[in-house]
């Protein structure tokens, strides 16, 4: 499979343009565009199984139950889940994380106990956790990055103390793209006894994740950056944490009775899952999935993709006026995002050309303020590749980036 | 030249250009050739807020008239508020306060930019309005 068969299958990139031009969309590790079989399948289910699910013994309630259950089974799979008791559904990431940080805060977190985060985790990644401190008037202290962007884990081990709790941090950085190092990470906080959440927002999409081997406590994800529908995501976590949290919050299907003299809970994932969740949605994932195991199997892909990385990757670094960050020491633990800034040219001027051009890419603070602290600058210029870039896109992105500085030097 | 004739020319250049790119590269000089902001002068209370990129805004009152100096970290932004000084530094406060800012509609600025910096437009305006409402009174 090329780049260019794998882009037919995503209708908005054959339709769009802007301002007249063709649409380069580069703001994929914001939102991806959806894939065909997405779209299907959502308008599959509210046209022919919009029912409530679990709840219901008709026809149709059943239908949508058993498309959304099955979902559970193929992200189980996806990824190298043990049960499917362990994958709960929300809405996305930044609720995955937030359930995680309440429920394991209320059951295992106490006044002067330690939380670590890394420098460069998204908001949704820091806010939650700062949150649960507040609560529990726990501490929340910090693993540094050094100046190429990856995360000084050789200070992990002193950080780490009796009263760490838990340690969050991203699979890869949405500002940096590199692929941390997790494995590593995990083992060294396992010795120490410490669970580890890892915010998979642009790890799912970019790297094979195998929660089993990654032995990882719990893992964050989207929907809506892997192809499928947006208000979709995964909190997968280990049977014995999940059974040891109380909910995080009530109502609906997780409960097992209610009395006003006292309620018991569903058991494993419904317990976490209260309210009509999103059944037209979570389904989704199934066909998004299936696309990505299918373009991962395929040599002639994977090559693309690293030829278009590779092309940008040498590009950006061999520019003087361009200061990337997240230098990879190898081009492998690189993923196609490229977040930089030109001294003496502002971020939102070079979007606001680009957008001209046609080219949708990020610029700002990309929801991590103490990454552009930690380097010192006030935004940056994010552009991040999906599955279905060319070489060709690549090529416009990079001439219409120097077009751009130009105009603006 | 009056405030009507300052936005004429405005348009006028404007509508030279086809592509938006050119037009950028309009707004470009524009903001080149604004005339420097004093450092000191770029404090919280002259900081327009909402717009994702900083604009200052620096008012003084000469002989009934108002006089505008600005500044931006964004170059197009800078230029932008370059053109808006350019057409009322110069007004009397209540020729200020009163325009209703529609040629800014006209040349197509509003609806060609991206949201976030046309609610930064929305604000220069608005800002512009209120300090020369605030020398009415």
């Amino acid at each position: 499979m090329t780049i260019e068969q794998i882009r037919t299958h995503f209708p908005l990139l054959q339709t769009e343009t802007v301002y007249g031009k063709p649409l380069v969309y580069l703001d994929n590790a914001a939102t991806a565009q959806r894939l065909d079989a997405v779209l299907d399948r959502e308008a599959e289910l509210s046209r022919h199984a919009n029912a409530n699910i679990h709840r219901a013994v008709h026809r149709l309630s059943s239908l949508a139950t058993d498309a959304y259950e099955n979902t559970r089974d193929r992200v189980k799979d996806f990824i190298g889940a043990g049960s499917r008791e362990e994958i709960v559904f929300t809405s996305g990431t930044t609720a995955a994380i937030n359930l995680v940080a309440f429920s394991f805060g209320e059951a295992f977190v106490g006044e002067g106990d330690e939380i670590i985060v890394s420098e460069v985790e998204h908001h949704s990644n820091i806010v939650p956790w700062q949150l649960m401190a507040q609560r529990k008037k726990a501490v929340l202290k910090v693993l540094p990055v050094d100046e190429s962007g990856h995360l000084m884990v050789e200070r992990l081990e002193k950080l780490l103390s009796q009263r760490t709790k838990i340690v969050a941090i991203s699979h890869i950085s949405n500002v940096l793209g590199l692929v941390n190092p997790v494995t590593e990470i995990v083992r060294i906080c396992h010795k120490n006894g410490v669970p580890v959440l890892i915010d998979g927002a642009q790890g799912i999409v970019h790297e094979k994740v195998n929660v089993s081997e990654l032995d990882c406590d719990f893992y964050a994800f989207s929907g809506h950056k892997i192809y499928a529908a947006t208000g979709t995501g995964v909190l997968y976590g280990k049977k014995k944490w999940l059974d040891a949290m109380p909910p995080y919050m009530g109502g609906g299907e997780m409960i097992e009775t209610v009395r006003f003299s006292g309620t018991t809970y569903a058991p494993l994932p419904e317990k976490f899952e209260a309210g009509t969740q999103n059944f037209t949605g979570i389904p989704t994932l199934a066909p998004a999935m299936d696309a990505m195991d299918a373009w991962r199997e395929d040599p002639q892909w994977n090559r693309e993709m690293d030829a278009v990385r590779d092309y940008v990757l040498s590009a950006l670094t061999a520019d003087p006026r361009v200061r990337l960050f997240g230098v990879p020491r190898g081009t492998s633990e690189k993923i196609p995002l490229f977040s930089f800034v030109v001294d003496g040219v502002h971020h939102e001027d070079l979007a606001l050309i680009l957008d001209k051009m046609g080219i949708a890419v990020r610029s700002g603070q990309m929801c991590a303020e103490p990454t552009m602290d930690r380097f010192g600058v006030t935004g940056m210029l994010r552009a991040s590749f999906g599955p279905y870039n060319t070489m060709a896109e690549a090529e416009a992105f990079i001439k219409g980036l120097n077009k751009a500085i130009d105009m603006l030097l | 030249m009056t405030i009507e004739e300052k936005k004429q020319a405005v348009i006028d250049d404007f509508s030279m250009y086809d592509e938006w790119l050119d037009k950028y590269e309009y707004l470009i000089e524009l903001g080149k050739s604004l005339e420097t902001f004093d450092e000191e002068k770029k404090t919280e209370d002259r900081l327009i807020k909402g717009c994702q990129s900083r604009v200052w805004l620096d008012s003084e009152l000469r002989d009934g008239r108002l006089y505008f100096t600005a500044d931006s970290d964004a170059i197009i932004t800078k230029g932008i508020i370059s053109l808006l000084i350019g057409v009322y530094s110069g007004a009397t406060p209540e020729e200020i306060a009163e325009d209703d800012f529609a040629f800014v509609g006209e040349i197509g600025l509003r609806e060609n930019l991206s949201p976030t910096r046309a609610g930064g437009l929305a604000s220069m305006i608005d800002t512009l309005k209120k300090t020369a409402a605030a020398y009415v009174r």
